[in-house]
């Protein structure tokens, strides 16, 4: 009896060194919307280094919190910080994949894209200024679709989320009224409507109620067979949530290494681009205490804009393009330091 | 000749009796302790809010992150409506089983709907959330709330509770799910206090001709009074604390509406929605703050609770 106790003893010891020893585990939290593919990442990264990386999505209050509080290696934000608050805490961050707002209706008879949107209208229409579905402001922008004569249900976010900072910037910038009465915030105080939960809980409310309308992350839409709309860009035109319009969003904004990498690329200029998209950032402290685990951080994502680009595409999420990527690199060199001073990662050539 | 236990003995057995005393001293301290802290922190973090808003807290219902006003009046609102709906359907209901398991049901039947009952006990709340959005709120929108609306909706009094549309989730169902939920809870624990009544008690009182609702009302209810607001007292605690399963259900939308049929918010299913994105000192110091008004709520529940039972017990008291 004894004899086998401790056989079990020293096997789970065994066990435990073994997993220890399997290389140094990077840690991260915050933002909800980029963690299916930074799971993703990290699984395929793991297969191919060992090197684990623990992400815990807990939101992107929490993860600016956290980063700060230094007890994570980096963390994770849908809205980025200004250069005033990335200097207050020394930190400096860059985006790592693009992703769509897409506005979704639940009307009988009517199929997805169908319907055409401005700004001003889905900003009344969240306003509750418009109220039922044929309303003449909404009618004249779908000639030959017949609207039903009922009230529209609005479905919003019940949680704060980067999702509702996007959407709530957008319609701050083409809607005077509602940046003057709501603004824009991961979490506000919305005139009227139903919350869900998470993405999911959106989709699912605006799929149940009858003559509804609501907005979810872009992956969700095909996932669950929404059915979407085509909103008016700055350009004028009607365009489709598509890869190419969140590409072409991205394509005209301008990326600027010393600010952060500071960009809401929501109502963008180009006659293809989609106006809700945005990027998710990552923060991580300039001046670094442990280097070797920055290294392993910096590292990671290295890796995963060289070789995480399908994997992204199959999650409908957007890489960013080269010439972003590579200003981005230099960024990591001026900015992520030892407490010696020194550049923790190098450009290679 | 009788055996005397050694000196040596003996003290270890003091020693051992000392021992186990302190260390269960310990660890009711420690419990304590906690309890202390835990009102503490709350306190603690709720200070911002309560020096920028006082009083005004309470009753106002304005929830706006982006401009920093924070009223609790919705939150309140919708957990106390939640509970008093959970408890309307839930005391009947739960009487009811406890009365057919204990007197009504044939004897083979007791055991299995006994252990039916405590299995809903048993079920995580996030599956009853889940249950709730998918299954339960698509048959309220399709059934139950327009028949509501027909036969209710022009009643004078109350027919302001069951208008709006179709939306199958909101403050009722909200209310009805809660109510499955505290069932098991109150009708185990009703069972468990009928089923101690004295055998002498009720055969005495059908001697009498007494029917079994008359044995049920004058007999078993008083005799075992403490037991069954406990049970209720019980089921309230879980209505009012409960996360997951009304936050899936009850809509989420900081705005006080007379309707039932309309979404509200409760203060747990705020707390869950909202702590973890929350920034700003002003806002998680709002959100804490709403946590130690459950807390409040919870201790004046309980206080009342015990403060009835002392009033019937006087009263009894007096009468015999």
């Amino acid at each position: 009896m004894r004899g086998h106790f401790f056989h079990v003893l020293a096997a789970t010891a065994a066990l435990l060194c073994t997993t220890l020893a399997a290389g140094a585990d990077i840690t991260g939290a915050g933002a909800t919307f980029p963690y299916p593919i930074y799971a993703k990442w990290a699984d395929r990264y793991h297969k191919e280094t060992g090197i684990r990386l623990n992400y815990q999505s807990i939101g992107s209050g929490g993860g600016i919190k956290q980063i700060k509080a230094g007890t994570v290696d980096f963390g994770a934000s849908d809205k980025p910080l200004t250069r005033e608050e990335l200097e207050k805490d020394g930190l400096t961050q860059f985006p790592t994949v693009l992703g769509g707002v897409v506005p979704i209706i639940n009307l009988e008879g009517i199929e997805e894209g169908q319907v055409k949107l401005t700004g001003k209208v889905l900003a009344d229409i969240f306003l509750g200024k418009i109220k039922r579905w044929n309303d003449a402001s909404i009618a004249e922008l779908n000639e030959g679709i017949v609207l039903p004569a009922s009230n529209i249900a609005i479905v919003h976010r019940a949680d704060g989320s980067g999702t509702t900072f996007l959407f709530t910037d957008y319609l701050s910038k083409v809607s005077p009224e509602w940046k003057a009465k709501v603004g824009a915030a991961t979490s506000v105080a919305w005139p009227i409507g139903t919350g869900g939960k998470g993405n999911e809980g959106v989709a699912n409310f605006v799929k149940q109620i009858k003559n509804s309308i609501g907005y979810v992350e872009a992956a969700y839409v095909k996932q669950n067979k929404l059915h979407y709309v085509q909103l008016q860009n700055l350009a004028g035109q009607y365009v489709l949530p598509t890869e190419e319009s969140f590409r072409a969003s991205a394509a005209n904004a301008e990326w600027d290494k010393d600010s952060g990498f500071y960009e809401i690329l929501t109502n963008k200029p180009g006659s293809g681009s989609w106006p809700i998209t945005g990027a998710t950032f990552v923060l991580m402290h300039k001046s670094q205490s442990k280097p070797a685990q920055a290294m392993q951080v910096l590292k990671f994502f290295e890796w995963a804009y060289a070789h995480g680009r399908d994997m992204a595409l199959e999650l409908d999420y957007i890489p960013l393009p080269d010439n972003l990527v590579a200003l981005i690199k230099t960024s990591w060199e001026a900015n992520v330091k030892g407490k010696d001073g020194r550049a923790i990662y190098t450009v290679s050539e | 000749m009788p055996k005397i236990i050694s000196t040596a003995k003996l003290k270890r057995q003091q020693l051992l009796d000392q021992l186990f005393q302190k260390t269960t001293w310990f660890f009711t301290v420690i419990v304590l302790i906690l309890l202390v802290a835990l009102i503490g922190s709350l306190v603690v973090g709720s200070l911002p809010t309560i020096k920028t808003f006082g009083f005004n807290f309470l009753i106002s219902s304005e929830w706006n992150p982006v401009t920093e006003q924070f009223g609790a009046l919705v939150p309140i609102v919708g957990t106390l409506v939640t509970a008093i709906i959970a408890l309307s359907i839930g005391i009947p209901v739960s009487f009811g089983i406890a009365l057919f398991l204990t007197e009504l049901s044939p004897p083979w039947l007791r055991r299995p709907l006994g252990t039916a009952i405590e299995l809903l006990a048993g079920i995580p709340s996030i599956i009853y959330g889940m249950w709730g959005l998918f299954v339960f709120a698509p048959f309220f929108a399709d059934t139950v709330q327009p028949w509501l609306q027909n036969t209710l909706g022009d009643l004078p009094g109350i027919g302001f509770l069951f208008e709006g549309a179709f939306m199958g989730i909101g403050m009722l169902a909200a209310g009805i799910i809660l109510a499955i939920m505290v069932i098991p809870f109150i009708a185990a624990v009703m069972r468990d206090v009928f089923e101690i009544v004295p055998s002498m008690l009720k055969e005495s009182a059908y001697a009498f001709g007494a029917t079994t609702w008359e044995v049920i009302w004058n007999v078993v209810l008083p005799y075992t009074k403490s037991g069954v607001i406990g049970g209720i007292m019980l089921g309230l605690g879980r209505a009012l604390g409960e996360t997951m399963a009304v936050t899936f259900v009850i809509g989420n939308a900081h705005q006080l509406h007379a309707s039932l049929f309309m979404p509200g918010n409760s203060i747990a299913s705020a707390l869950a929605n909202e702590f973890t994105e929350a920034d700003g000192e002003l806002y998680t110091s709002a959100l804490i703050e709403l946590g130690l008004i459950l807390f409040f709520i919870t201790f004046v529940v309980l206080a009342c609770s015990k403060l009835l039972l002392t009033q019937l017990k006087k009263r009894e008291g007096v009468a015999t």
